[in-house]
């Protein structure tokens, strides 16, 4: 998947996490600003990497300003935001049936 | 006793914080709502975080349902592949007007069973009537499938499109309500009753739920957590509700050993429906939890 925009998803709400995605070159870029980040900055970081490769995203530009997000919520606003970014629509839902999405 | 509703949380799906605290409160049921609580702008956004939130969270002992948007609009169709997959929650339905709306999303959601390698049927559907055509064809609606558990009212569209308003003492919802609880009960589902808005009017608020209560409904949704409390407290039975009720099953089982046909209690015959209400109210007080150790 190619970030050909910067967009934005999440919100600055508690237990919220705002990521920014713009186009990169040199891989994955994270500028993280976090209530935790002292104690979780490392998992954070790790989290939206993650959720990143996972849909096939090597380079981009990431702004990430955390409230405290679960994990889950971290995804949720990583896959938003560079869907956004990419101009596609079709996530491959996994679910129950099947092993995660990829 | 089957799975409590006395009370359906709604939760709106792009709120994180109220998805991630949802599960501390004691309502029966969560409601992740994709649809009026969340902007168009926003409708992915909240897709991804209720289906994250399925997928990863736990919410011991409730039920789960997921308000989706309509299958014709273009957020319907995404938010059921979405949803459906997770296997964790029951569609409910937006704006019902007719037996065929819960029939085409049922056929979506048999096809998404199917793709998604999950047992035919596993899927639960609530309906949600808000319309003057969808409370006229409330019967149809509520038997249109054995995946409904339950049919809901949803008053505020509803009253608008009755040209009225709402009043303390709901007398514009006399009917919808009545029939959504009679197309419930013949079609054996639950009967789920509307929001009450204001949030700081306990007193309206424990008025309205005590008189669906005597209405028949098996519950009320609600949208914040200071509602659940009441709702449960005039849900649960009476400890003279449960005492009477002991003492006619305790009739009824005395008379059968002594082989008399016909019990009576303080004078009065014990017929059928006598005892079909008091094994309800025993039921029903055991799920919640009222029974004394000697039950």
């Amino acid at each position: 998947m190619v970030i050909e925009k910067t967009s934005i998803a999440g919100t600055l709400e508690s237990s919220d996490i705002m990521i920014t995605i713009a186009p990169g070159e040199d891989g994955i870029s994270i500028d993280l600003t976090s209530t935790v980040e002292k104690q979780f900055g490392r998992q954070i970081r790790s989290e939206i990497e993650g959720a990143l490769r996972e849909i096939g995203v090597t380079g981009a530009k990431v702004t990430a300003v955390d409230k405290g997000a679960l994990d889950c919520a971290i995804r949720a606003r990583v896959r938003a935001a560079a869907y956004r970014a990419a101009g596609e629509k079709n996530f491959p839902w996994g679910g129950a049936g099947h092993e995660s999405a990829s | 006793m089957s799975q409590l509703r006395r009370t359906m949380l709604y939760v709106p799906g792009n709120n994180a914080g109220m998805i991630r605290d949802a599960g501390i409160y004691s309502a029966d049921c969560i409601m992740f709502d994709l649809e009026d609580s969340v902007a168009p702008s926003e409708k992915d956004g909240a897709r991804f975080l209720v289906y994250e939130a399925l997928t990863c969270l736990e919410y011991p002992g409730k039920e789960l349902l997921v308000r989706v948007n309509a299958l014709e609009s273009e957020y319907g169709p995404e938010d059921l592949e979405a949803i459906v997959r997770t296997g964790k929650a029951v569609i409910r339905l937006p704006k019902t007007e007719s037996a065929q709306d819960v029939l085409d999303c049922e056929r979506e959601i048999a096809r998404i069973e199917k793709s998604a390698g999950l047992a035919p049927g596993s899927t639960k559907m609530m309906a949600a009537v808000e319309t003057a055509a969808g409370v006229l064809s409330a019967r149809e609606i509520a038997a249109a499938s054995k995946r409904l558990v339950g049919i809901a009212i949803g008053a505020e569209d509803y009253v608008t499109d009755l040209k009225t308003s709402r009043s303390p003492e709901g007398i514009e919802l006399y009917f919808g309500r009545s029939m959504v609880l009679l197309a419930a009960r013949a079609a054996g589902i639950d009967a789920l009753d509307t929001v009450f808005s204001d949030i700081n009017d306990e007193e309206g608020f424990r008025r309205e739920v005590a008189y669906i209560k005597q209405l028949g409904f098996d519950g009320k949704s609600v949208i914040n957590p200071r509602q659940i409390q009441p709702v449960h407290d005039i849900f649960t039975p009476t400890q003279e509700e449960i005492q009477r009720s002991i003492a006619v099953i305790e009739a009824l089982e005395d008379a059968k050993s002594k082989g008399m046909g016909v019990a009576s209690l303080n004078g009065k015959m014990v017929d059928k429906p006598i005892e079909d209400r008091a094994r309800r109210v025993l039921s029903f007080a055991r799920a919640v939890g009222a029974l004394g150790r000697e039950e």
